[in-house]
Formats: C-alpha cells, structure tokens, sequence
C-alpha cells in the first residue's frame, strides 16, 4: 500500500519530548531557587529546614493539585482559599456546638464542602457564565459567612478550642501530626500531597476521566460532540477542589485547635500561582499534577529560604511575582519550541 | 479487528467498480432514503420536497449555495432536528431520529466543518475521544493505552495516513489531515453512513485533493458518504449522486452517468451568479 506520508513531521527526538512535557519550565526555575538558596542561606540544605521548606509547600500543595487540575479542565475556583477556612469552621463548630465526636464534625465538613464545591460546579455548568464571577461570588459569599457565623456563634472571630473534645488526637494524627523518618521530622500534609499528586496524576493520564479533563479544557465544544459528559466533568472538578479544601481545612483545624475566621482570603490566588509556574495552561487543556507541585514547591523554598537567608520577608511577594512572570515566559517559550513543526 | 483490504486511496480517479452494480439498481435498501422530506423553522420553509439516497459503497453529494438548505438536510440526517414531512427510512425501515446519539448508534456519523477535536492533545488521544477503551478492574481501570496508540495508527494507515508519531498534538496537523483524522475516527467507530459537512471548504487545492483521496478511501472501505459541498468540482470528481438543492428545495437529482460536470456546474449556478462562476473556473483552468 503506497502511504502518504507528511515529509514536514519530523521524528521527534528525545529532547523534544522532554521540552513538551508542562513541567518543565517549573523544573528548571525550582532548581535554579534551591541553588540560589544553598549558596545564599547558611542552613538552608540542613534536613530539619528541607522538612519546614516541604512542610510550607505541602499546605500550599494540597490544593494546587485539585486547582491545577480544574485550571486543566478550563476553570478557575476563587473560592478555594476560603473554602479551607470554611472547611475548618463547620468541622470546629459542628463538633464544639453538638459536643460531638470530633470525628463527626469532620465528616459533617465534608459533606458540606463537597456541596458547595458541586454548587461551584452545577452554577458554572447551569448559568454557563464565567467561572471567575461565579467563584468570586462564592468567594465572597463564604468570606462573609465564615465572619458572620463565627461571630454569631462564637462570639468572637475565633472558634473555640476542641482540643479536649473526644476523638480529638486521632484526627490530630491524621490530618496534622509530626512523623520522625529516619531521625527527621515529616509533617503529615507532606504525605497528603504526594498521594494526592499521585493520584491525580494517575487520573490525568491513565484513565477516562483524565482524558475527559483535558478535552473539556482544551474544546468543550468537540468533547460535547463525541460524548464526553462535559457538565459531570466540571462538577467533578469543582468537587475535587472542595475535596482539596477539606483536607487542607482539617490541617488547619488540628494543627491548632481553633480556627481564625478571617484567614485563607488571598490563598486562592497562591493556589492558582503554583499551578501556573507548574506549567497548567491559563486557558486550559494542558499541564500536570507534578508541574503543580514542582510549582507549590518553589513556593515553599522561596517563602523560607528568605527567612532562612534572613532576609526581610517583605520581600517574598517581590520574589513569588518575578517567579510567576519568568516561569510563565519559559513556559510560553517551551511550548513554542515543542510545538514548533518546521 | 477486522483487516481491511481497500483499495489505495490514490484510486480517486473513476475505476471500474469491482462490485458491477451500477447507481440506481441496488440489490438492497439504501442505507438512508429521504423521500419528499421537508422541514420549517416556524413560518420559515428551510427545506421542502426532499429527496435522497445513500448506498453503500457510494458517494451521494449534496450541492447548493449557501442558504440553500444544506445544513438543515444533513442536521435531519445527523438527528438534531426532526424532519416535518415526508419520510426517513434507515436500511429500509421507516424511522424518526431522536438525537444526534440516536442517528450514531444506528452507525450515522457526521463530520462537522469546525472538526470535532481537541488541538493541544495527542492525536491517539482525540481519536478515542469519548469511546475510550479501557482495561483492569475495579479502581485500577485504566485506559488501554497500547491498544489506543495502536489501533489509531493502524486505523489513520488504512486510510493511506502514515502519521508517525501519534503522540504529537493534533493541532500540529494541517487543516486536510485533521479532516482525515476524523473521518478515520468515525470509519473505525463503525459507521455505516459518513456525513461529511463541506470538507474541503476552508482548504487549498491541494489539500482539497488529499481530503478527497480520504472520502473516497472511506467509500472503498463499504460506507455510504454523504459530501456537502458548494464546490462542483469536487463533487463530480468522487460523487455517485448529486443532489442540488436551491433556496430550501430540491432542483436537481442525478446519477452520474445522467450528467455532466458543465451540466452540474450551470444547473448549481444560473442566472447571474453564472458570470462570477465563469470567472472563477478560468482562474482555475489557465
């Protein structure tokens, strides 16, 4: 059989796959910091600061996964910073107020943060209005209630601590214990966010769903025509954010035991940061798990290296802009030179 | 799978079928006969006393202006609208298309003109878009990814595209062979009927001509095919059956060895837009 074949397409070479692939920019910009910071900050390469820079990024990503994912997908979730502060919040209250078992605040916080990650999802798919109004919406919706309610209950912007309550240390293991792993100490969250790299990775490449992901991210359209479920998809992913909000609340709430009303607004942003420098396309269709976390990592290492090399911290902002400009930039570069066909 | 022995797409050029059935004796049912098929939009008559065949094995071409009724036939055929009067058979049966999935799982696929793919994934990716084959059990199901690349590589090369890397994102491939793409995925999915929505029209010459070699490769491989157009050239080059269609009705039904392609050409023109026509067939022919 005579074939046609395109003498245009190139055999691509190793090096080529290698540029394709969405991490890489956020690979090479989190080497060139950590060698910044092992020359710059004295102790910045002891285990015990290695366990805090991976302990700062492990808070950071928990939620860059489900957050890269759902940027994936073509969405964005403003709510998400939040939601971990209303996560926390309901389990804190609901324990404290039916002087229940902690455990059943926990799972009463999940169930409501699922919901309001499907309710996320179902008005974006519904309305079919932007997901930046629709989760700056819930955003502020949950920012106001998160006051108000703490305030109407507790009384102050505080919850009250649950710390004697039952079931308290067992959920303290869980979600914010200490491990010492060959002499160092690993924060809990550290695992969290490996497996949930893992698993979210498992599901972007491996299985359907992932498939589905990056269609309905890269043409919606197209995916609707072929029979991809578009809206369970989006509702999906909103859900896995909610789901990353759970866990990062219930951190919140164990490493301590009272919530601050008032926190997690701005997080939403950082979430979005490190999913960029990981290499997720703003527009959708294209990234990964792993570039988020390499992007929550390079969070992590700026946001201590600078207290390690003692410098003002004022500075970091400073640092975490750059980094987003220049990794961006070599991402667009990146994926100009991979995609390139001459 | 089943091996599909075609003949090379290069055949574009009429050869006498092997199969020795001519246009207008089929042996059996069409595949999908419209007869007198109508269809309004409120007071607005989009289409009126309509009729068609598609054969296996054969090209039916849809031919009109724009305006002229072409999408709302093929959307009647693609199930995404009812058809008001007249009658659709399917294989000989009577019948109403309920959706678009409806008119899929009775093996009709359409290939829209903005092609139904996702630019920045893998060509094997797109392929199996929404059908995608999977293997283990339990929360280890997985997509078959071997199977995946595979088949799609096999599945472009019956059709005479050797893609090499199946890993590059189909938004690397040109406008004609993203067209060839889809039409091996819906070939592959089974189809019995191929309906394909002004292929070449946002396409050069010669991409024109390897979209073509495609269509006819998909009706060398048994389905039936129906080509809109605008352009009568390209018609006459595969088609078996024209149909020409003007301001919503039919003015023109032909088999090939009934006309030519001047014929062809002046009844889908006439009157004043003839003049224009004329002009661009002698750019055409130097």
């Amino acid at each position: 059989m005579e074939r046609t074949s395109d003498e245009r397409i190139l055999q691509s070479s190793p090096l080529r796959k290698l540029l394709s692939r969405p991490e890489l920019g956020s690979v090479v910009g989190a080497l060139a910091v950590f060698v910044f910071f092992a020359v710059a900050a004295d102790g910045f390469l002891r285990a015990s600061s290695l366990s805090t820079v991976l302990y700062a990024s492990s808070t950071i990503g928990i939620m860059a996964v489900p957050v890269a994912l759902l940027m994936i997908g073509g969405e964005f979730d403003l709510s998400a910073g939040v939601m971990v502060t209303s996560s926390a919040l309901i389990s804190s209250m609901f324990s404290y107020q039916m002087t229940a078992n902690t455990w059943v605040g926990v799972g009463v916080s999940l169930l409501v943060t699922l919901a309001v990650g499907a309710f996320n999802g179902f008005m974006l798919t519904r309305t079919k209005l932007p997901s930046f109004i629709i989760t700056l919406g819930t955003f502020l919706m949950l920012t106001g209630m998160n006051l108000g309610f703490t305030k109407l209950i507790d009384g102050t912007v505080s919850t009250k601590t649950i710390a004697d309550m039952e079931g308290f240390p067992s959920a303290h293991a869980v979600f914010a214990s200490t491990l010492t792993i060959g002499g160092v100490q690993v924060k809990v969250t550290i695992l969290w966010w490996l497996g949930l790299v893992a698993l979210a990775s498992w599901i972007l490449l491996r299985t359907r769903a992932g498939n589905w992901i990056f269609a309905v991210g890269g043409n919606q359209d197209a995916a609707r025509a072929v029979g991809v479920p578009v809206t369970r998809t989006k509702i999906a992913l909103y859900m896995g954010v909610a789901f990353g909000a759970w866990i990062s609340g219930q951190h919140l709430l164990f490493s301590f035991d009272a919530v601050q009303s008032g926190e997690g607004v701005g997080n939403e942003l950082i979430y979005i940061i490190a999913a960029v420098i990981g290499g997720c396309l703003i527009t959708g269709g294209h990234g990964s798990a792993v570039g988020s976390a390499v992007g929550a990592l390079l969070f992590g290492m700026t946001s201590k290296g600078i207290v390690f090399a003692e410098w003002n911290p004022d500075w970091f902002k400073f640092f975490l802009g750059a980094m987003l400009l220049l990794a961006t930039l070599l991402n667009a570069w990146v994926r100009k030179r991979a995609e390139a066909t001459t | 799978m089943t091996e599909t022995t075609g003949r090379t797409p290069e055949a574009v050029e009429r050869t006498p079928r092997t199969t020795g059935r001519t246009p207008g004796t089929p042996e059996r049912a069409p595949l999908i006969e419209l007869t007198d098929v109508s269809k309004h939009y409120g007071t607005v008559r989009a289409l009126q006393g309509v009729s068609l065949e598609v054969h296996a094995g054969e090209i039916t071409c849809v031919l009109g202006d724009n305006g002229a009724g072409k999408s709302t036939l093929i959307k009647t055929i693609a199930g995404l609208h009812q058809h008001d009067g007249g009658t659709l058979r399917i294989e000989g049966e009577e019948t109403r298309l309920a959706s678009p999935r409806d008119a899929l799982d009775r093996g009709i696929a359409t290939v829209y003109q903005d092609l139904a793919v996702v630019p920045l994934m893998p060509v094997w990716r797109n392929f199996f878009l929404g059908s995608e084959p999977r293997k283990g059990s339990g929360p280890f199901k997985r997509l078959d990814i071997g199977l995946m690349r595979r088949t799609t590589r096999e599945a472009l090369l019956r059709m005479g595209i050797d893609l090499r890397d199946v890993d590059q994102p189909i938004g690397t491939l040109s406008g004609g062979e993203r067209q060839c793409v889809a039409i091996a995925r819906a070939v592959h999915f089974g189809a019995k009927v191929l309906i394909l929505d002004e292929p070449t029209a946002a396409l050069g010459v010669k991409q024109s001509g390897v979209v073509l070699k495609y269509v006819a490769a998909a009706r060398d491989q048994g389905l039936g095919v129906v080509l809109i157009t605008h352009n009568p050239h390209h018609a006459y080059l595969v088609g078996d059956r024209f149909v020409l269609l003007k301001r919503g009705t039919m003015v023109g039904r032909h088999t090939r060895d009934e006309i030519t392609l001047e014929e062809l050409t002046r009844q889908m023109a006439g009157g004043s837009e003839l003049d224009d026509l004329r002009h661009e067939l002698e750019k055409d022919t130097p």
